[in-house]
C-alpha cells in the first residue's frame, strides 16, 4: 500500500464530506468508547455523519496525525476544519453549540436528511 | 508511574496550574482522564485549550504510554 495515496483519500474525504468522523470501528460496529461518544454527540445533534475506521491499517493513523496535526483517535471534521476529538465534540454538544458550528457551516436544515455513511480510505469505497 | 510522570510534564507546561489532575480511570496505567486550570487557556477557543494539552504530553502519546486520554480544560477567568 502507498500511504500517499492514503494521504490524498483522508485529504479528499475532509475537504468534500460535511462532517467526517475518524474512528475506531464504525457506526454500526465501535470499537473504543471515545469514538462512541464523539459519535453519539453528532447523532444527537442531528450531523450528517461520514464515518472513517482507522484500524484496519496503521498507516491511516500515522497519515491522519500528519495531515491533521491532531495525535488522538477520535478526530472530527466539519467543511474541512477540524473541530477536535471526543472531549471537546462531547462538550460542544452538551452547551448547544456544536449546533450553532454546524448550522452555520452546513445550512439551518442539514440535519433535514441526515445520513450516515462510512469512507474506506484504502480503497476509497464508499458505503 | 505513568500517573507521575504525566503530572510532571503538564506542571512543566502549566506552571501556575491552580487545579492539575491526573486520574488513571481503569488502573491500568494507560486510560487517563486530566483535568487542567491555566491561565493559558484564557481566551482560547476549547480546539486550541486541547492542543496545549496534547502538546505537552506528545512523548508519552507517542510512546504508547497513553493509550485513551480525556482531557478537561477550564480557563482562570
Amino acid at each position: 500500500m502507498i500511504s500517499k495515496d492514503v494521504s490524498q483519500r483522508i485529504k479528499d474525504v475532509i475537504e468534500n464530506e460535511q462532517v467526517v468522523l475518524f474512528m475506531k470501528g464504525t457506526p454500526q460496529f465501535v470499537m473504543c468508547g471515545n469514538s462512541g461518544r464523539a459519535l453519539e454527540a453528532l447523532r444527537a445533534a442531528g450531523a450528517p455523519v461520514t464515518a472513517v475506521d482507522i484500524l484496519p491499517d496503521p498507516t491511516i493513523r500515522q497519515e491522519l496525525s500528519e495531515v491533521s496535526g491532531w495525535p488522538t483517535i477520535p478526530q472530527v471534521f466539519v467543511k474541512g476544519e477540524l473541530v477536535g476529538g471526543a472531549d471537546i465534540t462531547q462538550e460542544l454538544a452538551e452547551t448547544g453549540e456544536l449546533r450553532t458550528i454546524l448550522e452555520e457551516k452546513l445550512g439551518a436544515g442539514y440535519s433535514d436528511d441526515a445520513q450516515e455513511r462510512v469512507v474506506d480510505v484504502l480503497s476509497g469505497t464508499r458505503v | 508511574m505513568a500517573v507521575e510522570r504525566l503530572e510532571s510534564l503538564l506542571r512543566d507546561a502549566f506552571p501556575n496550574a491552580p487545579e492539575l489532575r491526573v486520574e488513571d480511570r481503569t488502573g491500568g496505567g494507560d486510560h487517563f482522564q486530566v483535568t487542567v486550570e491555566s491561565p493559558r487557556f484564557d481566551g482560547l477557543p476549547l480546539l486550541e485549550q486541547h492542543r496545549l494539552v496534547n502538546d505537552a504530553l506528545a512523548e508519552p502519546l507517542r510512546d504508547g504510554t497513553i493509550h485513551e486520554l480525556r482531557i478537561k480544560t477550564k480557563g482562570t477567568t
